[in-house]
């Protein structure tokens, strides 16, 4: 190493690779339901989707996260996104093709899918 | 890309309590469920909250999981990191409220503290150096070298108001300055992590956590002084920190920041691990010195002073690890952020090894200018079973006590002097109603004592003389004549010893005496220990009208003292009684006292 360019490099690529150990609450939180029900539904592929769209695109204070059964099992995989002072959004019937269009339009330009949304898909 | 990190503790205290068996079992099971690619173990350095170990913290939700056993993990990894689903009996309790799930920097423990020179300690792992560097590691070094004269480094360092860590309080830049100004063939740079006091713990956790961090301090420390090679100084019983050290090292070669031409400014640096043996004294800088040239650990007179005649007879300047770990945080965020901390004359932060009779025994940093309340009721989380707070030691055997009646007293290097007390290396430890001060000041005479090299006769004799007349005081066989001996004798000491050993030797004996004496005089004129520890001075008694006569007393005492038939109260016969506290310990009833 020479020069503080290079050093920076090394920086930016080891920081995308360690996940937020700040544990500051205003990022922006993808939570991904993992109980029996969204594991069957395939809701790994579209967790680790995730994770990677999400350090593909350096985005800082985003975290992928998961959690228990949401409740509405036949709608997994289902992914819900928490924007500080935000309502929620809830994606169903995720897929990980689907994933890039979520980061891309709602983490990066604040446009939610509402195609993929609960709101769209749950017809009564 | 790994969707969730599982930190454990690898600091020597989680060690201890098995952390590495964990690790091992973390493994096996995040293997046996397929989330290898997913889930990142890594062992870091020491948290701090060690009274809670082993610790373990998964990311990125921040849970924080407290005395983990092997057998707990199983259930971790299939409900927190297969399910997502926190397992909230295993939390450490403070940070579980009512059903939210409270961030760790708001309990209690962490809430006060602020961390400068521990800031990476339990955040990233000590081995890796592209944590550290992705925790802005070697920038500072990297904007020393590129855009700073060695003039600019010590100014910065001069502004910040930076004091030696190690206990003396020290302005660093201007002992930079010293070492600057001398020209020599050959300067070299010192890292005294000798860290002897009993219950001090703080540069171990430091070198552990955070080994790269010392690796860019004291480079930049060579840069700005004009030395070109460095040694660290630390003891052969940190195991973990050598190899840890090592490995930075190693680490740091290869990516060329240390060696030749560091980026490209055609400044070398190399540095060297050094083991001591133990020896209290080599602490002590010149007895440091003595030490790595491959003598006899002994100190020498100064003047000349290192930064004029150190290590090898060259000039050298000589740092504690705590010290270089504030450094590069002071270069990259500059003078005006580390001096916005503490107070006027004592700026930044200071890390303390909590110990002795408190709930949360570990390692903290606060801002200077915490008073010992704060740390001890509100971080230490109070003293354990309802017991009174007494008192508090810091600087180990070279400090004094702060009693209960200085408890607000704020802590920096100047009010702690203007009590008798000092800053000492960071061991605080606390002590309750149950310990007797006399005791514990033999107990600090012991040690030194046992430590002193015998170069000069004050510290070789002085305090072998000092801890016979506390023997005889806690023996119950001293006058009063005695204390004004042990009064004059410790000023003598104090005043004609070569080092630092046998000048601050006194010190413990020195201010419990101010503070405390009451217990001497207790001891010496009523033959009593107020506290009930000094065993010459009491007696095991059994109050009549509590025993029921259930014979376990009698069946437990070790040499038959006690005698009596069933259901009638007994009796202790006090010339058999060697004093050992099992009847005490036994009896159901309370019934048995000492005084």
């Amino acid at each position: 190493m020479k020069t503080l360019e290079e050093l920076m490099a090394i920086r930016d690529k080891a920081k995308a690779n360690m996940t937020d150990r700040d544990g500051n609450g205003d990022s922006i939180r993808i939570v991904v339901g993992m109980a029996t029900c969204g594991i069957a539904a395939g809701a790994r592929p579209v967790l680790n989707a995730f994770v990677e769209e999400v350090a593909k695109r350096n985005l800082k204070n985003v975290t992928v996260a998961q959690t228990g059964c949401i409740g509405m099992c036949q709608y997994e995989p289902i992914v819900e996104v928490f924007e500080p002072g935000k309502e929620k959004v809830t994606y169903v019937k995720m897929n990980a093709e689907k994933v890039p269009k979520v980061v891309a339009d709602h983490i990066v330009n604040g446009n939610p899918v509402f195609d993929y949304t609960v709101g769209a898909i749950v017809k009564d | 890309m790994y969707r969730s990190h599982v930190l454990v503790c690898g600091g020597t205290g989680c060690t201890s309590s098995h952390s590495g068996e964990i690790i091992e079992a973390l493994e096996k099971e995040i293997a046996a469920k397929g989330l290898s690619d997913e889930v990142k173990v890594i062992k870091t350095g020491c948290f701090g909250l060690c009274a809670l170990g082993p610790i373990m913290v998964v990311y990125p939700e921040g849970c924080f999981y407290s005395e983990v056993k092997v057998e707990d993990v199983p259930e971790i990894v299939e409900e927190h990191l297969l399910k997502g689903r926190i397992v909230k009996h295993l939390l450490y309790d403070e940070t579980v409220h009512k059903d939210e799930i409270k961030p760790l920097s708001e309990t209690n423990f962490y809430k006060k503290q602020r961390r400068i020179a521990l800031r990476n300690c339990g955040v990233i792992d000590p081995e890796n150096i592209e944590e550290y560097i992705a925790m802005d590691g070697y920038q500072a070094l990297a904007k020393c070298l590129t855009e700073l004269t060695p003039e600019d480094v010590i100014q910065i360092v001069k502004d910040s108001g930076l004091r030696g860590r190690g206990g003396g309080g020290f302005p660093t830049g201007l002992k930079w300055s010293f070492t600057a100004k001398n020209s020599a063939d050959q300067k070299y740079v010192v890292c005294n992590a000798d860290e002897g006091d009993p219950g001090a713990f703080m540069d171990r956790s430091v070198l552990e956590g955070d080994p790269h961090c010392i690796v860019e301090a004291m480079t930049i420390c060579g840069y700005a002084t004009g030395a070109t090679q460095g040694y660290i100084y630390v003891r052969a019983e940190y195991p973990i920190a050598v190899k840890r050290l090592q490995i930075a090292i190693d680490q740091a070669r290869e990516n060329g920041l240390l060696g030749k031409n560091i980026f490209d400014s055609g400044f070398d640096f190399d540095l060297h691990i050094r083991l001591g043996a133990g020896a209290f004294v080599c602490g002590e800088e010149t007895a440091l010195m003595t030490s790595i040239e491959g003598n006899r650990g002994e100190p020498r007179p100064r003047p000349p002073y290192p930064a004029v005649k150190g290590l090898f007879a060259k000039p050298t300047t000589e740092n504690n690890v705590e010290t270089f770990a504030n450094i590069p945080q002071i270069i990259l965020k500059g003078a005006e952020f580390f001096n916005s901390m503490g107070t006027e004359r004592s700026p930044g932060t200071k890390v303390f090894a909590l110990g002795g009779k408190i709930n949360n025994t570990g390692l903290v940093e606060i801002p200077m200018g915490t008073t010992l309340r704060e740390i001890v009721e509100d971080i230490g989380g109070g003293i354990p079973n309802g017991k009174k707070f007494k008192a508090a030691q810091t600087g180990g055997p070279s400090g004094g006590c702060i009693p209960a009646s200085l408890i607000d007293t704020e802590i920096d290097y100047d009010n702690l002097t203007s009590i008798g007390c000092m800053m000492g290396s960071g061991g605080l430890i606390v002590m309750d109603e149950d310990n007797c001060m006399v005791d514990i000041a033999k107990f600090f005479l012991d040690f030194t004592v046992d430590e002193s090299c015998g170069k000069c006769s004050p510290c070789r004799i002085g305090t072998k003389r000092m801890r016979e007349i506390l023997e005889k005081i806690t023996d119950g066989k001293a006058t009063l004549e005695d204390l004004d001996e042990l009064e004059k004798l410790a000023h003598y000491i104090k005043d004609n010893s070569l080092c630092g050993l046998g000048q601050t030797a006194p010190n413990p004996v020195l201010s419990t005496l101010r503070f405390f004496r009451d217990e001497y005089v207790a001891h010496i004129v009523d033959k009593k220990c107020p506290a009930g520890v000094c065993k010459a001075l009491l007696s095991y008694n059994i109050d009549p009208d509590k025993c029921k006569g259930c014979t376990a007393c009698a069946r437990k005492c070790p040499v038959g003292a006690i005698s009596g038939t069933v259901k009638n109260p007994h009796t202790i016969d006090t010339s058999k009684c060697i004093k050992c506290g099992v009847c005490m310990e036994t009896c159901k009833f309370g019934a048995i006292y000492k005084k």
